[in-house]
């Protein structure tokens, strides 16, 4: 046991501290899950809605993988987005602390392209796109607007 | 007839067509938004609701509006999904190219735009080894580069030559078009726009085509009698690109023969 700390404390150095969220999902809920569910079950979540995605074309906002990146890799103080590789990359300061490689990034952007348009409102409507600028749909009940 | 009483029945009559054509303004009013807008029945699908098999999205390319030279559908789909090429036409990412042919005989040439056909019996699906060439229930055949293991089976059955490899480390992707080394990829019929708009998309190669003002590509549903497309391939007819395969494809052509 003592061997196991020891050892634990030889190779563990700080835990990683995650750079801050761009904002909040909503007034009362940090994540558009709880915290404690994000930390444990986030690739469940993305691995749900890429097949839902990929193969039947559903695409809510809630858990895609972009709303993810939008929130989540903040910009610098520059002004600049940190790379997947850095440390400074929301996912990676976690991945690097746990020693689990990411093959997110392989494929996908790992900064934002697009403004975000997720919020506790409109988790499940879809997001326009002209000239990357994103203009939220309004599918109110009634029609287009 | 304004100094004339009505009779009752008159009056009952008269009542009866005010009514009528007071609906008929209101019925009016509700799908006339403006002068030339109209509302469709046919709506974009929501966000949530998977795609069905009502519909299978396909197009219709007129080669006689197919200017030689031009190459603004490319151009489009380049820039829409961000395929950056390094110079090496053989292994750059192609997902639309222009082809030129020519009669020998007759002299006769024309150019088309060739791009994955989204064919109803796809070869490529048949001989992916790991269901990552896959056909939507829409019609849309698509490549899951989650499962796809770069072994190129789809690009060597593809009668069409439309798939390409990804040979280079990708950056800069497109939130709605992710690639990456070592994954095969090809026209995806632009679906990101197709599941937002529905019958009303228009896939960026086709945006392009207007812009340059050919109007040569025409995108739509295939099982919708009352599309565009179905009205023209129903009056005109289309040609299948090796129909002799019996693929059945969602892409159409005219001036091609």
């Amino acid at each position: 046991m003592l061997l196991l700390a020891l050892l634990l404390a030889a190779c563990g150095g700080q835990p990683p501290e995650p750079p801050k969220a761009v904002r909040q999902f909503s007034d009362t809920q940090a994540c558009v899950e709880p915290v404690a569910d994000m930390r444990k079950n986030h690739m469940e979540y993305i691995l749900h809605q890429r097949d839902e995605t990929v193969h039947a074309g559903v695409r809510t906002r809630k858990h895609s993988f972009e709303e993810c990146i939008n929130c989540h890799v903040a910009p610098r103080e520059d002004g600049s987005y940190p790379s997947a590789g850095s440390n400074d990359h929301f996912c990676s300061s976690c991945h690097s602390y746990a020693a689990v490689k990411i093959d997110c990034f392989q494929c996908h952007n790992d900064n934002p392209v697009r403004p975000s348009m997720l919020s506790a409102g409109n988790a499940n409507y879809h997001t326009e796109v002209t000239d990357n600028l994103v203009v939220l749909e309004k599918q109110e009940e009634g029609g287009k607007l | 007839m304004s100094s004339k009483i009505k009779t009752p029945l008159e009056e009952t009559v008269d009542s009866a067509r005010r009514g009528f054509i007071q609906k008929t303004a209101a019925v009016t009013a509700a799908v006339t938004l403006a002068p030339g807008v109209i509302l469709h029945q046919a709506q974009a699908k929501p966000a949530d609701e998977p795609v069905s098999s009502a519909q299978r999205w396909g197009m219709l390319i007129d080669a006689n509006k197919c200017a030689e030279g031009c190459t603004a559908c490319v151009d489009g789909c380049n820039k829409e999904h961000n395929l950056e090429g390094h110079g090496r036409p053989e292994t750059d990412a192609q997902w639309i190219r222009k082809v030129s042919v020519k009669n020998r005989s007759t002299g006769y040439s024309f150019t088309l735009p060739m791009m994955c056909q989204h064919c109803e019996t796809a070869p490529c699906v048949d001989v992916c080894p790991t269901g990552a060439s896959f056909k939507r229930v829409d019609g849309i055949v698509l490549v899951d580069k989650h499962i796809c293991i770069g072994c190129r089976y789809c690009m060597m059955a593809c009668p069409y030559k439309a798939r390409s490899f990804i040979h280079e480390d990708t950056d800069d992707q497109m939130p709605y078009a992710p690639r990456g080394k070592g994954t095969v990829e090809s026209c995806t019929l632009c679906v990101h726009r197709v599941d937002k708009d529905g019958e009303d998309a228009v896939p960026a190669c086709a945006e392009a085509c207007i812009n340059d003002g050919h109007e040569a590509i025409v995108f739509g549903d295939l099982k919708n009698p009352n599309s565009r497309i179905s009205k023209s391939l129903k009056k005109y007819g289309g040609t299948q690109i090796r129909a002799d395969l019996g693929l059945n494809p969602g892409v159409r052509y005219w001036g091609v023969s």
